[in-house]
């Protein structure tokens, strides 16, 4: 059976669009500059750029409350620290909002050496949240699963990106 | 020094149609205005209003959007001004309320009370207007001038400390409406739901 293709940014950035998202609340993660490129070129989408990840979970609910649709653009490590934020302005303000995770340190054979991956998807179950992971193209439509199900639990959902070493990548 | 219920009561004059987010000022502000365009959160986490004043702001281009934020808040989240300042709203006026202390766990001083320039973070950060306010009467007579200023506008307000120490489990609740009922109501008057 052929491999799926590596998570291209244009899969992503087409996700994006398919579900109606108005804004990019963003960190950079370890290998997003081409999805960067294209967001940066689209002049339907704005980008706040923050200078640490909980941050962005106020400015998201602040975006969500006026009635635009913003996304969380993020690494784990980056998660992790703003379990807080999460917890307060996401799920305590009842935000149904998708954070994309780069999934940092993930091995699909389960063996990993980062700390990171260790501590990521137990993070997630510990706060309740619902999660998905896309590993390649093939993946991409639990991207609009995702938003469905925060729509339909008015609930941050995450999508974690297991292909991070490839992932928005060329 | 000035009271925080003072001058939210000079600002009421001054308000027009703003969304005021009420923030560290909440439990007086709603005894002025309880509408669907006051926003009282309580504290979600603590040092993030700033964001999401900052994110209501640039939904709302054209509504006028007042912080009632803190220095303890601000001091959590520093980071968060460049954001604001690149993100330049030019609807978004951002007032801190700075007691010195942490109020609400019994007074303690926040780090550098005596020492930070809060005026001077805000425009290190690139806010093109920021000014510390420490009278009534400056206020009073600096408010309208700084509504009537293009945003991002900065303004830190020495307020007298109002100190808690009773058991959190005591104390009144001042809040008619849950946190996430505040956004909804909002939402549901902007049209966005």
């Amino acid at each position: 059976m052929a491999e799926a293709a590596a998570l291209s940014p244009e899969t992503v950035m087409r996700e994006m669009k398919k579900n109606g998202v108005t804004d990019i609340v963003w960190l950079p993660d370890s290998e997003t500059n081409w999805l960067y490129l294209l967001m940066q070129a689209d002049p339907d989408l704005r980008l706040v750029g923050v200078t640490r990840e909980g941050h962005g979970c106020s400015i998201a609910a602040g975006l969500f409350a006026g009635g635009r649709k913003p996304m969380l653009l993020i690494q784990n490590t980056g998660m992790m620290e703003s379990g807080d934020s999460i917890r307060g302005w996401l799920m305590g303000l009842n935000v149904p909002i998708v954070l994309m995770v780069g999934y940092r340190g993930y091995t699909r054979h389960g063996v990993n050496t980062d700390t990171a991956a260790t501590y990521t998807e137990r993070f997630l179950m510990a706060f309740g949240l619902e999660f998905f992971l896309v590993e390649n193209d093939g993946d991409s439509d639990r991207i609009s699963t995702a938003f469905a199900l925060a729509e339909k639990t008015q609930r941050p959902v995450v999508v974690l990106v297991g292909d991070e070493y490839h992932g928005f990548n060329r | 020094m000035m009271h925080t219920a003072d001058l939210l009561k000079v600002f009421a004059a001054h308000r027009g149609d703003a969304i005021v987010i009420s923030g560290r000022g909440g439990k007086h502000w709603i005894e002025i205005s309880d509408t669907v365009m006051d926003i009282p959160l309580g504290d979600p986490a603590m040092g993030g209003h700033a964001g999401f004043g900052l994110g209501l702001a640039l939904a709302q281009p054209n509504k006028r959007v007042v912080l009632f934020d803190s220095e303890g808040d601000i001091l959590m989240s520093l980071g968060q001004l460049p954001t604001i300042a690149e993100q330049a709203p030019a609807n978004f006026y951002h007032f801190i309320l700075d007691n010195e202390v942490y109020a609400t766990t019994g007074g303690q001083p926040v780090p550098g009370s005596k020492l930070v320039d809060y005026a001077g973070f805000a425009k290190a950060a690139g806010y093109p207007t920021a000014v510390n306010i420490a009278e009534l009467d400056d206020f009073k007579r600096q408010l309208p001038g700084l509504l009537a200023t293009q945003g991002p506008v900065f303004a830190s307000l020495k307020v007298f400390p109002e100190v808690e120490n009773t058991p959190i489990g005591q104390r009144v609740r001042w809040r008619k409406r849950g946190a996430d009922k505040v956004v909804r109501d909002l939402r549901g008057a902007l049209g966005a739901q």
